[in-house]
Formats: C-alpha cells, sequence, structure tokens
C-alpha cells in the first residue's frame, strides 16, 4: 500500500476554503451563544423565577441531546413550519443554540461563587442589579470559568465537522469532496483531521489569549 | 475636601438634639432616624426594637456581644438586611425595601466598609474607586479620575492607583474600600468591624484614617471591637444586649461610669481579652 | 405512500435505539478498559510513555469525532480488513471514549494529596500496591460521577456512527423522515429518545456527585 499526500495537498484551495467556513461558523457561533449564555446565566441565577426554569429546560434538552440530531431538526424539521434556512444559517443556529447551551451552565457554576460580600459591596455603593450583575459578578466569574469555555467553544468548533451532513461547505465537506474526486480517502482525512487538530490548538491559543485582554481584564 | 464631607449648616429648625451628643452635633435634623425597629430570621427576633437618632457629624459607636445584634442594625441602615417593623430614615429618605429606585437613592448617601474589605478583585484600586461614581453619578473620565486620586491619596494610597486589590496588604485593602466609599460622597458612613480581619500591626492605619474622617466633620456609624479608639472618637457609645439598646451615653460614662451588670460584664470581658 | 402514524414512527425507533445502547454499552466499556490501561501506562511509565499517552488524548480530543470514524472505516479496509460501518463505529467510539476516560480519571488521581503516595511509599508499599490498595480506592470515589457523566457524551457521540451508515436511532430517525414526509415529529422523537436515555443518567451523576464528594 502506498500513500500519495500530495494529490490531497495540490487540492489547498479547497482545503483553505473549507477551514475559511469552519473558521467563520465558529466565529458567529461563540459571539452569539456567549451572548445567549450570558443571558441564560443571568436568568438563572437572577432572572424571574419562570424564565429561570425556561432557561433550565432549555439548558437540559441539549445538553441531553446529540448536536447533529438538533442540526437535523433544524434544518430538516423546521421546514415543515415554514422555517426554511439555508445550510450555512442553519448550521450558525445549531451552534449558537448548542455551545448557549452549555456555556449557560459553566457561567452559571461561575455567578454562583461569587463572594457574597462583591455584590453587598455593590450594593451599598448604589449599584443597579443590572450594573452590579454586568461589571462586578460577571467580570470575575468569565475570568474563572474562562478555561471551561474555552474548552467547549473548541468542542462546538470539532462538533462543526457535521454540518458537512446538511452539506455546509466547511472543512470535512472539502475533504469528502476532495477524496470523492481522487479517491485517496484515507490520506485525504488525514489531512482534514491534521487540519482540524491544527484548527483548535489556534483557537485554544487565541481565546487564552483574547479572554484576559478583552473581556475580563488581567 | 467636598462639601458633603463638611457638617452642612440646619437650614430648618429641627427637634432638639440629644444633650449626651458630643461636640460634632450641630442644630439640626437627625441625619438618621430610627423607630421601633424590629427585626427577625423566622422565628429568632434579632433586633427588638430599636430607636435611635444620629445627628449630622455625630460619631457613634456601637459596642456589644456577637449575636447582640449590632452588625444587625447596621446593615438594616443601607437595605442589606430587611427588617420587619419600624421605620428607618436617611437624610431625609424613607428606607423602601421594594422599590429599587428609592433604595439606590438612600445608599448614593450612605457609604458602607465591611470587615472583609469586599474590593472588586478584577479592577484595579483607581478603578474600584471609579466604578460607582461612572455608574450611578455618571461623573465624567476625567473628573472622576482626578477625584479618586485625591481619595487614594487622602488615605495615603496615591501610588497604588493601577496596582491590583490582591497585591495590597489588609490594611492597603481597607484603606481602598474607605476612598471607594468617600467617591460617593456620602452623607454617614457605616463601618462594620472594619479591622477585626487585619493583622495586629495594620489596624493603626486604618484606623487613623476613620479618625481623620470624623474629625473633618463625616457622620460615623461603627461597630467596633476597638474600645479605646472608640472612647477616643466617638461622641456618643451604644451598648447593644440582646437586639435592644441596653444603655447610650457619652465615652466617659459609658466606660468610666456603667450602670448596669450587664455592659460592667461586658467591659471586663473586653479588658481580660485584652490584657 | 404509507402513512406513519405517530406509534410507527415512535415503534420503529425504540427498535433502533437498542442499537444506539448497544454500541454506547460496547464504547464506554471498551473504552473504560483500554483507558484504564493508558492510565497506568501514564503513571507508572518513564516520562515517554506519558507523554505518547498526552499526545494519543490530545489527538482525539483535538479533531472531530466524525473524522475519527472517516479515518477508521477507510484505514480498516485499507489495511485489508472486511470493514462494516459497525466495525469501524464500534473500534472508533472505543478509541475516543478510552482517551477521555484515561484523561479523566487522571484528573483524579492527581486530585489525591501527595502525601498519600509519600506515606504509602514510605511504608515500602510497590508501585502496583500503592495504586492497587492507596490510590485508586480513594480517586474511584471522585470518578465515579464524572465517569457517569461521561456515559452521556458517548450515548450521544453513537448518533455519528449514522453518518457512515450504521442504522441506529439517529439513522434510522433519517430513514423514517424521507418515507413519513414528517421531520419535524420523527426528529422530535428521536430527540425525545436521546433526552429519554440521556436524562436521567445526567441525573444520575449530578446524584453521584453530591453524595460521593
Amino acid at each position: 500500500m502506498s500513500f500519495d499526500f500530495l494529490s490531497i495537498l495540490a487540492q489547498w484551495p479547497l482545503l483553505l476554503r473549507g477551514a475559511a467556513w469552519t473558521i467563520g461558523l465558529t466565529a458567529l457561533a461563540t459571539l452569539f451563544g456567549a451572548t445567549l449564555a450570558v443571558a441564560g446565566a443571568w436568568a438563572r441565577s437572577q432572572g424571574p423565577r419562570p424564565l429561570g426554569w425556561l432557561v433550565g429546560a432549555y439548558v437540559e434538552l441539549i445538553r441531553n441531546t446529540p448536536f447533529i440530531v438538533q442540526l437535523f431538526f433544524i434544518f430538516f424539521g423546521l421546514p415543515e413550519l415554514g422555517i426554511r434556512l439555508s445550510p450555512g444559517v442553519a448550521s450558525v443556529c445549531a451552534m449558537t443554540i448548542n455551545l448557549g447551551a452549555y456555556a449557560t451552565e459553566i457561567l452559571r457554576a461561575g455567578i454562583e461563587a461569587t463572594p457574597r460580600g462583591q455584590i453587598e459591596a455593590a450594593q451599598s455603593l448604589a449599584l443597579s442589579r443590572t450594573q452590579i450583575f454586568l461589571h462586578v459578578v460577571l467580570p470575575p466569574a468569565l475570568k474563572t470559568v474562562w478555561p471551561a469555555l474555552v474548552s467547549q467553544i473548541v468542542i462546538v468548533m470539532l462538533g462543526s465537522a457535521v454540518c458537512s451532513q446538511i452539506s455546509t461547505e466547511e472543512l470535512s465537506y472539502a475533504t469528502n469532496l476532495i477524496q470523492s474526486r481522487n479517491f485517496r480517502a484515507f490520506e485525504a482525512y488525514i489531512v482534514g483531521t491534521l487540519g482540524y487538530l491544527g484548527l483548535a490548538i489556534l483557537l485554544r491559543h487565541l481565546l487564552n489569549w483574547a479572554g484576559p485582554r478583552f473581556l475580563f481584564g488581567r | 475636601m467636598s462639601a458633603t464631607l463638611q457638617a452642612a449648616p440646619a437650614p430648618t429648625a429641627g427637634p432638639v438634639p440629644r444633650g449626651d451628643a458630643g461636640a460634632h452635633t450641630q442644630v439640626g435634623a437627625p441625619i438618621l432616624r430610627i423607630t421601633a425597629l424590629r427585626k427577625s430570621y423566622g422565628a429568632h427576633e434579632v433586633l427588638k426594637g430599636i430607636d435611635l437618632d444620629v445627628a449630622r457629624g455625630e460619631v457613634v459607636a456601637i459596642i456589644g456581644k456577637s449575636g447582640s445584634g449590632k452588625s444587625t442594625l447596621l446593615r438594616c441602615i443601607n437595605g442589606l438586611e430587611v427588617f420587619q417593623q419600624g421605620s428607618l430614615i436617611v437624610d431625609g429618605r424613607h428606607l423602601l425595601h421594594d422599590n429599587p429606585k428609592a433604595m439606590r437613592e438612600l445608599r448614593q448617601g450612605v457609604g458602607m466598609i465591611f470587615q472583609s474589605f469586599n474590593l472588586f478583585p478584577h479592577l484595579t484600586v483607581g478603578q474600584n474607586v471609579m466604578l460607582a461614581p461612572h455608574l450611578v453619578k455618571r461623573r465624567g473620565r476625567a473628573q472622576n479620575a482626578e477625584r479618586a486620586r485625591a481619595l487614594l491619596a487622602r488615605v495615603g494610597l496615591s501610588e497604588k492607583f493601577d496596582a491590583m486589590p490582591d497585591k495590597l496588604s489588609g490594611g492597603q485593602q481597607q484603606r481602598v474600600a474607605i476612598a471607594r466609599a468617600l467617591a460617593m460622597d456620602p452623607a454617614i458612613m457605616l463601618c462594620d468591624e472594619i479591622t477585626s480581619a487585619l493583622d495586629p500591626e495594620l489596624v493603626g492605619e486604618v484606623l487613623r484614617v476613620v479618625e481623620s474622617l470624623a474629625d473633618e466633620g463625616m457622620t460615623l456609624l461603627m461597630v467596633t471591637h476597638e474600645m479605646s479608639f472608640a472612647r477616643k472618637v466617638a461622641d456618643r457609645v451604644i451598648f447593644m444586649h440582646q437586639g435592644l439598646v441596653h444603655e447610650m451615653g457619652p465615652p466617659e460614662t459609658i466606660f468610666g461610669a456603667p450602670q448596669t451588670p450587664e455592659l460592667r460584664q461586658f467591659l471586663g470581658l473586653m479588658e481580660g481579652s485584652a490584657a | 405512500m404509507v402513512d406513519f402514524t405517530l406509534w410507527d414512527i415512535l415503534r420503529n425507533l425504540l427498535l433502533a435505539a437498542r442499537w444506539t445502547l448497544l454500541l454506547s454499552l460496547i464504547a464506554f466499556v471498551g473504552g473504560g478498559v483500554v483507558g484504564l490501561a493508558l492510565l497506568v501506562l501514564r503513571l507508572a511509565g518513564r516520562p515517554g510513555t506519558g507523554r505518547i499517552v498526552g499526545a494519543y488524548v490530545q489527538l482525539f480530543q483535538g479533531t472531530p469525532l466524525l473524522m475519527q470514524l472517516f479515518l477508521l472505516y477507510f484505514g480498516l479496509a485499507l489495511a485489508g480488513l472486511n470493514t462494516s460501518a459497525w466495525l469501524a463505529a464500534a473500534v472508533a467510539l472505543t478509541l475516543y471514549a478510552s482517551a477521555y476516560l484515561t484523561e479523566i480519571w487522571r484528573g483524579c488521581v492527581a486530585a489525591i494529596p501527595r502525601g498519600q503516595w509519600e506515606a504509602s511509599a514510605s511504608l515500602a508499599l510497590s508501585f502496583g500496591q500503592q495504586l492497587r490498595h492507596v490510590i485508586l480506592p480513594q480517586a474511584l470515589r471522585i470518578a465515579v460521577a464524572p465517569t457517569v457523566g461521561f456515559l452521556v457524551q458517548v450515548v450521544k457521540a453513537t448518533a455519528l456512527a449514522s453518518v457512515i451508515g450504521f442504522v441506529e436511532l439517529t439513522k434510522a430517525g433519517g430513514l423514517i423522515a424521507n418515507v413519513s414526509y414528517e421531520p419535524l415529529l420523527t426528529y422530535g422523537c428521536v430527540a425525545l429518545l436521546y433526552f429519554a436515555i440521556c436524562f436521567p443518567i445526567s441525573q444520575l451523576a449530578r446524584l453521584l456527585e453530591r453524595t460521593l464528594r
């Protein structure tokens, strides 16, 4: 048996395009998912009771079902209700909803670890509830849970490989396209897999670098 | 110093100030009026009907055993604890627990310093001082920074503006907490055992700052175990026992001629532990 | 066109769910055995083997399970083995689970205070005896909850076996959705069935975490 990696690497524009898609999907899902998680964690820890329960149900539902089923439900199921999404949009939606649930739970743990005295100090300085949440509770909580959050974002990025199943043209879709053209399946998937590994390492470093700088101070 | 740190002249003739109030007292409405305040946790009553007036500029020390309700009383004054009966008026504002807007207005006038400092760990010293004025008072950036620097200089920490709280000693952290409270221009300051968490050698630097506040006419209400400090700085000392004001008077009387056996016993205990 | 009732859909999904459960069990048990071997290798071995196991973990945790599945599927064929989706899925999920489990357990062992190693060493216990009698019994207690929690991840991971053609719950859902023209209902049922399997396990893990702490 002989391997031929060159014929795979010759298709680098396809691979690059796929990687760009993966990065784009992940960036959007992270942005929306993190926002969703902040709102969700707020609702769970200090929002009105019924809203807290609702968010709790959402978190449990997502955490106890596979991502691929969530994706198929959105892409194949929702059109029945007249909600027709393109593969790219459906992918971002599924990833956002998925990340949002996990990150809600991660953030909530950080928020509940806030010492009571911090909140009392902020109250006695006449800060409003919203101000206390955004300026006193959230930044240290983000800092505490950042490693867990970064891991979850990486997991969602890796999970996005599944989006090829609804023909979103991301990295694993590109890999599949290449192997269907030159029938070098094993080599193609080796290259594609290493591509994901590289992206995962890159993403982890990027987030570990960016978090302290832009989100929660030193 | 800002205008609010100076004792304001009384605009109208209010109730006659208490005879036992000290030199800082001026004629005017009391800045704090507590009437028949009762508070309980479940079936356990912690405060059993507190009546207390504090005049503008007065320095009041609250002493008593742990569990006597003194910290709870202090925490009631800015709404950290919810009380069930009675009324509480600070600077003409009624304390209304279920009205967030009214609570925030009241709290702007009431500074509080905690036993455990409670600095915000993710913000620098300067940011700790500037946060509330920025968010609540909408103070401009330049003015806010200038004020924060002045206050930090005031507590002897001007060089720590950009330091993180966890790089400071306990005494330094507590002084930052004082500067942070002062930045809101409070009319009254509550000090809840502010030296209890400090190593003995750091107590002095914090008490000196508090004393200078008293000298400048700040209204101070402090729960403290530092009897010699209370004696030196307070205009009036309140001894709390089992949820009630048990004895009250000028420090000379309270410490020199205690009337009740409970106070005598408490002072004896304190002396014993100090020795 | 055949008319599918809700019961038809559910009945077929339930039948397929057996394969999901079986595949989960194989991956979990297989992964546990391999994971334990890797753990011992990592704890006992020289720095070299530790680093290799570490790289193994990084590789599986840093790449998509989907790609691992394809790699195994095509790799086994390349090695001349008669590949079935069933075999590829079982092997891939076993390796995937072993990487995660060995990492979870390593964390549990690392949580045992150094003093326990030192005390047992000073009592002249061999490495094997230290592990067997002192370290693992304590680590096991902390490991139970996260291990049970990981089972949920395994069950969800088996859904990807559908992509290489193994007919389990998700694949069956796709097939039924195609013939019944009821994708919303079908995928809703699929999701609920996964939830019915995973939620009790999640709750058990949470309960164990509280009681065994």
